[in-house]
C-alpha cells in the first residue's frame, strides 16, 4: 500500500527513475570495480583491466603473511560468534520474560555499545587491555568482538521475541506442557531463526571489524582486516582487491543465508529487525 | 447447587492500586453453558485465566470436583482453553496442533492419529490435517483451536471471546456450532463474551460483571424480566430508567414517584421510604394510545412522539414527556392494524406493575 | 437470583511460585557482566583519564579549546559530517521514495542493491573509492574519455573524497528507515488532498512530506551522529587538512600516549553524539 501523490507527470517520473538508477550504480558500482580489479592481469590498479588472471588470488594463498592473518580471523570469527549467541540469546530472554528492577538500564547497557563511537570503544579497550597484557591475544580478541556483537545478537532475538505471540506459551500449558515442554515445542522452535541470525550476524561483524582490531593487535597476532589496513597504507596492489573480493563475497554469502533465516520467521519483505550495520 | 463441577469461592485480584475482579463466588453445574458477560475491563477475562492457571488470585479457592485447584500450575488441570486470538502454534500443522495436548499426555500414536481424525470431523474440518495454520480462514482457524482445546476431553472447557473476530453471518453460524457441541458432548462450559446478544442465545446461566464485581447471575429470562441491578438492566436488552423517590411499599411492590407520575413496580429487595431508587420498564412492554389521559393514574406519562424508527417488523418510538425525559418505546406491527403514530402525535404510556423493576439507585457509571 | 455476597474473608490459599520469573532475570548477567566488565568500566575510565591525566584539572579541555589543531579537527568534523548528511537527504530520499511506492519484486530488488553495499566490509568499501578516485583511476578515466576534462581531477586525499566515500557508506543508514517509514504513509492522504483540489506537487508538499519527516529525522540522525565517529573512511580518503575527531583520538593514544587528551576528545564526541540521539528523540516520538 503506497502513496503516490506524483503519478501525473511522466516527466517527473522519468528524472525520478534516471536519479535513482544513477544512486544504485553509485552503491553497487565500487563492490563491482573490486571485484573486476582483483582478476586483472595487469601488476598495478589500472582500469580496464587489459586480461583477465587469477594471479592476485595466487599470490594471495601463497604468502603465509595473508594466510596467517586469515585464520587468525577465523579463530576469532568463531567463538565470537559462539560465545555472543549465547550470551545474546540468554539476555534477550531475560530482558523480555524477567521481571527484574533496573531492567531499563540493564537494556541500555546491552545496547550501550551501539551507540557509543567504535572509536572510543576501541581506545577505551586498548587502555583496558595494556594494563593486563591482553593486547595482541586471541582472548583479547575475543572477548573485545564479543563485546561489540552481543547486542546485535540480543537486539535480533528480543525483537523475535516481542512478535512471538505470548499466548502460544500460554495455550501450550493450558493443554498439558510443563514451562519447560512449551518452551521447547513452542517457543524455541520460532525463535531458532533468529538465533541463526543473530549468530551469522556477530560472525560478520567480527570477521569485518577492523577499529577495535587495530588497537589490539599485534604484529604477530592479526586479522584480516588489520592486514589489509596496513598493506592499503603502505604499498597497495591488487592483492588487496582479491582479498577485498573475498570478503565481499563472504559476507554476502552469509548475509543472504541470515535473509533467507529471517524471511522464515518474518513474512513479508526484506524488512530489518535492525538497521544498525557493521559501524565502524 | 448439588455438586458443581468448578466453584470459585471469595477470588480477589488485583493489579497494583487497580482490582480486577473482588470477592467473586460462584459455581458451575456439570454440564452447563454459564456465560461471563461485562464491559471490557470488568474482569471476565482475568477470572478465566484464574481458573485455567494462568494467573494467581490474591485471595480464595477455586474447586473442581470439591478438590482445591489454586496451587496446581496450568499443565495439571486438565481445563480446555480456546483464546481470543486462538494461538495456533504457527510452526505446526493443523494435525500437530490438534494431538499437542495428546502428545503432551503420553498417547500412543495410532490412538493420536483416531481422536485428531475424530476431532476434526466433529468440528467440521476433515482433511485438513496437513495445512498450516495460516492457509486457514479466521472461522476455520477459530474452528481448531476448538477442536484442539476438546480433543483430549477436558470436564471443563473455557471460551475466552472466541468469536470476536469475526463478522457477523460467522459468528451466528458459530454460535449454533458451538451450542450443539455443547449439547451433544455434554460439556461444562464457561464462556466469557461482552456481547450481551450473545450470551442471551447460547447461555443456561448468564454471570454479569462490572467493575470486577459480579452483578448478577441467572439464567437469561431471569436476567431479563428481572434485573437486579440498573446496570444489569442497562446493559441486557434496552431499558427505561426512570429516578425518583419511594412512596411506600406493599406486597411486594414499591410506589416511586417521579417527576410528578407515580410508578409501581415489583420490588424484590424493598427500600424504606424516602430512598432514591430507580424504575427500570422494557421498551416492548408499554402500550402506547393516542391522546391524553387523566392525571393521576399510577404508570401512566403523557408526552408527544419526538422520533419514529421503523424497524420492519417493529415500530420503536421516542416519546418525550412533558416532564421532559425521553422513553423509548417498542410496537409489533400486526397485521391490519393502525398505520402508527406521527412525529409529534400527542400519546400516553402505560404498562403494568408486574413489568418494572424497582432497583437501587447505583449508578456505576 | 444469586447476588454477589460481599464477604470480606481473605482466605489465603498455598499460592504456588511461579517457577521461572527470578530463575529467568538472571539470563541477564552473563552479556550484562561481559558488557560492564569489558565496556562499561573501560570506557568509563578512558573518559575519566580527560580529568585525571597527567595530572587533576581542566588542562586538556583548556588545551581543545585553545589549540587550533583539535579545533580544526572538530569543525572539519562537523563540516564534513553536515555535507554528508545533506547529500544523503537528497539523494536518499528520492531512493526511498521509489522503493517504497514500487511493487514487491522490484522493492525487492533495489532494497537488496542497498543492502549489498551496506553489508560489505567498510574497508573494502573505502578501498574501492580509493581506487576509483585515483587520477589513473575509473573516473577520471572515463571523463577523460568523454573529453569532459582536460587534465585528472583531484578527487582523493582531499575532502571531496572524503564526502564521496562517506556517503557511500551511509546512504544505506538514511534509505532503510526512511523506506520503511514512506512504506506506512496511509494512500488515502494524498487521496484526500487530491480529491480536495490540490496538484501533484502541492500533495507533495504540504501532505506526503510533512508524514515523511520522522523517518528523514531518524535517517539524518543515524547518519550524522556515525558520520561524527568515523575513522577509516577519513584516513584513508582524506588529506592532512582534513583531519576528523576519530583520527585524533587514535592519534593521540595510538602514537602519543596522551590520554588525557584523546580522553577529551573521546568526552567531546560522545557528549555531541548523545546530546543530538535525544534531540531526536525528543523531536520524533510525540508523533
Amino acid at each position: 500500500m503506497t502513496a503516490t501523490p506524483m503519478h501525473s507527470g511522466h516527466w517527473w517520473t522519468i528524472v525520478r527513475i534516471a536519479v535513482c538508477a544513477l544512486i544504485v550504480v553509485y552503491l553497487i558500482a565500487p563492490m563491482i570495480i573490486v571485484l573486476i580489479i582483483s582478476v586483472s592481469s595487469a601488476p598495478f590498479l589500472t582500469f580496464p583491466p587489459p586480461g583477465f588472471s587469477l594471479q592476485w588470488y595466487r599470490k594471495l594463498f601463497s604468502d603465509p603473511d595473508w594466510l596467517d592473518s586469515l585464520i587468525t580471523s577465523v579463530q576469532i570469527m568463531l567463538p565470537t560468534g559462539i560465545i555472543a549467541t549465547a550470551f545474546g540469546t540468554a539476555a534477550a530472554f531475560g530482558i523480555a520474560r524477567g521481571r527484574f528492577p533496573g531492567a531499563a538500564i540493564i537494556s541500555s547497557v546491552l545496547m550501550a555499545p551501539l551507540v557509543v563511537p567504535v572509536i572510543i570503544t576501541a581506545a577505551a579497550l586498548y587502555g583496558l587491555f595494556g594494563g593486563l597484557g591482553l593486547n595482541g591475544t586471541l582472548g583479547g580478541f575475543i572477548l573485545a568482538h564479543t563485546v561489540l556483537t552481543i547486542p546485535y545478537v540480543a537486539a535480533t532475538v528480543l525483537a523475535a521475541l516481542r512478535v512471538l505471540d505470548e499466548q502460544l506459551e500460554k495455550a501450550a500449558l493450558t493443554l498439558g506442557a510443563t514451562y519447560w515442554s512449551a518452551f521447547w515445542r513452542v517457543v524455541f522452535p520460532l525463535i531458532l531463526p533468529a538465533i541463526l541470525s543473530g549468530f551469522l550476524f556477530a560472525m560478520i561483524i567480527s570477521f569485518d571489524e577492523l577499529v577495535v582490531s587495530l588497537f589490539i593487535s599485534s604484529p604477530i597476532l592479526r586479522p584480516v582486516t588489520v592486514k589489509m589496513w596496513s598493506d592499503i597504507r603502505g604499498d597497495v596492489n591488487p592483492t588487496i582487491s582479491a582479498i577485498g573480493s573475498l570478503i565481499f563475497l563472504f559476507s554476502l554469502v552469509v548475509l543472504l543465508a541470515e535473509s533467507l533465516l529471517r524471511g522464515r520467521w518474518r513474512e513479508g519483505g526484506p524488512d530489518l529487525a535492525s538497521t544498525e550495520g557493521p559501524i565502524q | 447447587m448439588t455438586s458443581p463441577i468448578l466453584e470459585l469461592r471469595d477470588v480477589s485480584k488485583g493489579y497494583g492500586s487497580h482490582i480486577a475482579v473482588a470477592d467473586l463466588s460462584l459455581q458451575l453445574a456439570k454440564g452447563e453453558f454459564l456465560s461471563l458477560l461485562g464491559p471490557s475491563g470488568s474482569g471476565k477475562t482475568t477470572t478465566l485465566m484464574m481458573i485455567a492457571g494462568l494467573l494467581h488470585p490474591d485471595a480464595g479457592e477455586i474447586l473442581v470436583e470439591q478438590r482445591p485447584i489454586t496451587s496446581l500450575p496450568p499443565y495439571k488441570r486438565n481445563i480446555g482453553v480456546v483464546f481470543q486470538n486462538y494461538a495456533l502454534f504457527p510452526h505446526m500443522t493443523v494435525a500437530k496442533n490438534i494431538a499437542f495436548p495428546l502428545t503432551m499426555r503420553g498417547i500412543s500414536r495410532d490412538e493420536v492419529a483416531t481422536r485428531v481424525h475424530r476431532a476434526l470431523e466433529l468440528v467440521g474440518l476433515p482433511g485438513h490435517g496437513g495445512r498450516y495454520p495460516r492457509q486457514l480462514s479466521g472461522g476455520q482457524q477459530q474452528r481448531v483451536a476448538l477442536a484442539r482445546a476438546m480433543v483430549f476431553e477436558p470436564p471443563i472447557l473455557l471460551m475466552d471471546e472466541p468469536l470476536g473476530a469475526l463478522d457477523k453471518k460467522l459468528r451466528e453460524q458459530m454460535q449454533l456450532e458451538i451450542k450443539r457441541l455443547h449439547r451433544e458432548l455434554g460439556m461444562s462450559i464457561i464462556y466469557v463474551t461482552h456481547d450481551q446478544e450473545e450470551a442471551l442465545v447460547m447461555s443456561d446461566r448468564i454471570a454479569v460483571f462490572d467493575f470486577g464485581r459480579l452483578q448478577q447471575i441467572g439464567s437469561p429470562t431471569q436476567l431479563y424480566d428481572r434485573p437486579a441491578t440498573r446496570f444489569v438492566a442497562e446493559f441486557i436488552g434496552e431499558s427505561n430508567i426512570f429516578s425518583g423517590t419511594v412512596s411506600a411499599t406493599a406486597d411486594g411492590f414499591s410506589v416511586l414517584e417521579s417527576a410528578g407520575a407515580r410508578l409501581r413496580a415489583l420490588a424484590s429487595a424493598p427500600l424504606p421510604a424516602g430512598s432514591r431508587s430507580v424504575v427500570s420498564i422494557r421498551p416492548e412492554r408499554i402500550a402506547l394510545q393516542a391522546g391524553d389521559t387523566p392525571a393521576g393514574m399510577e404508570n401512566t406519562i403523557c408526552g408527544s412522539v419526538s422520533e419514529v424508527v421503523y424497524l420492519g417488523r417493529s415500530r420503536k418510538y421516542v416519546v418525550r414527556t412533558d416532564s421532559g425525559h425521553e422513553v423509548t418505546c417498542l410496537q409489533q406491527a400486526t397485521s391490519g392494524s393502525e398505520p402508527g403514530f406521527e412525529l409529534g402525535a400527542s400519546v400516553s404510556l402505560s404498562w403494568r406493575p408486574e413489568d418494572a423493576s424497582l432497583l437501587p439507585d447505583t449508578a456505576t457509571n | 437470583m444469586e447476588m454477589a455476597a460481599g464477604t470480606v474473608t481473605q482466605s489465603r490459599s498455598q499460592l504456588p511460585r511461579r517457577p521461572t520469573i527470578d530463575v529467568r532475570s538472571w539470563l541477564v548477567a552473563p552479556a550484562a557482566a561481559v558488557l560492564i566488565i569489558a565496556f562499561i568500566y573501560p570506557v568509563c575510565q578512558f573518559l575519566l583519564r580527560s580529568f585525571s591525566d597527567p595530572v587533576w584539572g581542566l588542562q586538556n579541555f583548556r588545551a581543545l579549546i585553545h589549540q587550533p589543531l583539535y579545533m580544526r579537527a572538530l569543525t572539519n568534523t562537523l563540516v564534513v559530517s553536515g555535507t554528508v548528511t545533506l547529500f544523503c537527504i537528497v539523494l536518499g530520499y528520492p531512493l526511498a521514495y521509489t522503493i517504497a511506492n514500487a511493487g514487491p519484486r522490484l522493492r525487492r530488488l533495489l532494497v537488496f542493491a542497498v543492502l549489498v553495499p551496506f553489508w560489505s566490509s567498510l574497508l573494502v568499501r573505502t578501498f574501492a573509492w580509493m581506487v576509483l578516485l585515483q587520477q589513473t583511476g575509473l573516473i577520471n578515466h572515463v571523463l577523460l574519455q568523454l573529453g569532459l576534462i582536460d587534465a585528472p581531477l583531484t578527487l582523493i586525499y582531499n575532502r571531496i573524497g572524503v564526502v564521496i566515500g562517506m556517503v557511500h557508506i551511509l546512504l544505506p543508514f538514511m534509505i532503510l528507515p526512511l523506506y520503511s517509514v514512506l512504506l506506512r504513509i496511509d494512500p488515502s492522504y494524498t487521496s484526500a488532498a487530491a480529491s480536495l483540489g490540490a496538484p501533484p506537487v502541492s500533495s507533495f508538499l504540504r501532505v506526503y512530506l510533512p508524514l515523511s519527516l520522522p523517518g528523514v529525522l531518524t535517517g539524518t540522525l543515524l547518519v550524522f551522529v556515525i558520520g561524527l565517529g568515523y575513522f577509516i573512511t577519513p584516513a584513508l580518503l582524506g588529506g592532512p587538512g582534513d583531519t576528523m575527531i576519530a583520527q585524533i583520538i587514535a592519534m593521540e593514544v595510538g602514537d602519543f600516549g596522551r590520554w588525557g587528551i584523546a580522553g577529551a576528545v573521546a568526552l567531546v564526541l560522545l557528549l555531541g553524539t548523545s546530546v543530538i540521539f535525544v534531540l531526536v528523540q525528543r523531536l520524533t516520538t510525540p508523533r
